[in-house]
């Protein structure tokens, strides 16, 4: 139990990485990777938000939606949840560490549309069917996966935004093509958990 | 109906705001869906049903809708067009559903809908709402299908399913990583074009002027749309 835990968490913070394999949350890893500190910012949120959530959509799940034969509604009910999770967290934080508010600011409501936090419950919750304390595991492991890959991203971005690259490559093409590369860096991972 | 804000609309979409090349919106589906051309296509017309959709309602219901919690309002919105197509193609396209299931639910958080919601719907008229929609969704498939025919031209040699003679695969370029490059270069290629046609518009309005001087790149500024 605790090996296959610890083997899935693995897998989603470097071999399955949400970004660089799963094609998620990329808007966010684009847009907010131009310094370090925000998109470190942007990672420890967003990890926050797909803990919070992960626990939040599990129990609707499993304890409303399915007893009530109503698990159609399930896009609708996981989109709620989290974007009002993610206005209460915007709320507490406010109300109780200002700093924390300041310093993470814009990138709370961004975080509603991260596909990376809906398709993880999606995933975790809906497909896989997995257990509280996997659902949890997995969900804080993505959630690392996605910091370490913005961070990552956002430190090669300081010296590519500086390079002398071809004009109509400066800006997202020239992220987008470092962002390719990674992908293969993290994919050589996969081999690893055979 | 006025004339130019109908073409002004119509356009927007596709060149000057394209949502994948020039906003970089949406790129979640946009790199994930795209190893095949049919795959892409599919994409790009599902988020075209729900974009023009949830615009038409979301600019019908602007009156109504306060303005604390309409972000909550559009996604239910959203979600309801998202799981209206989720369930159609799961009763008639079973085969194509069980590939793409994963990213039809994410129209629901793609980030272009709930832009379009923000920035247009909730300031005009329905009719130009769901002509906005359909216009940036085109848009959206375009590039899509772009891509598209780009990767499964590279990874598989063929063009919509049907193999090209001549053109073996490319071992590899079916990788994860691949749509990465592909969607950046075709990126560059769109700036590059973009710029060249921008010069030229610039060389040709220079060319008109009649003076060459400090005055007439103030009268340039002026004309500019």
């Amino acid at each position: 139990m605790t090996v296959s835990i610890l083997s899935v968490m693995f897998a989603a913070v470097i071999s399955d990485n949400i970004v660089l394999s799963q094609y998620q949350g990329i808007c966010p890893f684009l847009g907010v990777s131009k310094k370090i500190s925000s998109a470190a910012g942007m990672g420890f949120a967003v990890i926050f938000v797909m803990a919070v959530s992960s626990v939040f959509t599990w129990l609707a799940y499993n304890y409303i939606l399915l007893p009530l034969e109503l698990d159609y509604l399930y896009i609708i009910a996981f989109i709620l949840i989290i974007a009002s999770l993610v206005q209460l967290t915007e709320i507490i934080v406010k109300r109780f560490s200002p700093t924390l508010y300041s310093a993470l600011g814009v990138y709370l409501p961004l975080i509603t549309t991260n596909c990376a936090i809906f398709g993880t419950a999606n995933s975790a919750v809906v497909y896989s069917s997995y257990a509280f304390i996997e659902t949890f595991a997995v969900s804080v492991a993505t959630g690392v996966g996605f910091l370490l890959a913005i961070v990552l991203l956002a430190c090669v971005r300081l010296k590519s935004d500086r390079a002398d690259i071809p004009k109509c490559f400066k800006g997202f093409p020239i992220t987008l093509v470092t962002a390719a590369i990674m992908a293969l860096a993290f994919a050589g991972f996969a081999g690893i958990l055979a | 109906m006025d004339k130019a804000k109908i073409k002004e609309t119509v356009l927007g979409g596709i060149i000057k705001n394209n949502p994948t090349f020039v906003l970089v919106l949406g790129t979640c589906p946009t790199i994930a869906m795209t190893t095949s051309l049919s795959q892409a296509f599919a994409m790009g017309v599902a988020t075209t049903f729900v974009l023009i959709f949830s615009n038409l309602f979301i600019s019908l219901l602007r009156g109504l809708i306060p303005d604390k919690v309409r972000i909550p309002c559009y996604i239910v919105i959203i979600s309801t067009f998202v799981t209206i197509v989720r369930m159609v193609m799961q009763r008639f396209m079973p085969d194509l559903y069980g590939t793409m299931r994963a990213f039809i639910d994410l129209i629901v958080v793609n980030c272009i809908i709930l832009a379009r919601a923000e920035s247009f719907a909730s300031c005009n008229k329905p009719l130009y709402a769901a002509l906005d929609g359909v216009s940036v969704g085109l848009g959206f498939t375009g590039a899509l299908c772009l891509i598209g025919i780009v990767r499964e031209f590279l990874a598989g040699g063929s063009f919509a399913g049907i193999a090209i003679p001549g053109f073996p695969a490319m071992s590899g370029t079916g990788a994860s990583a691949f749509g990465f490059i592909v969607f950046g270069c075709l990126m560059a290629l769109f700036n590059f074009i973009i710029q060249k046609l921008e010069a030229r518009k610039e060389k040709m309005k220079r060319a008109s002027l009649p003076l060459f001087d400090g005055k007439a790149e103030i009268v340039k500024e002026g004309t500019e749309k």
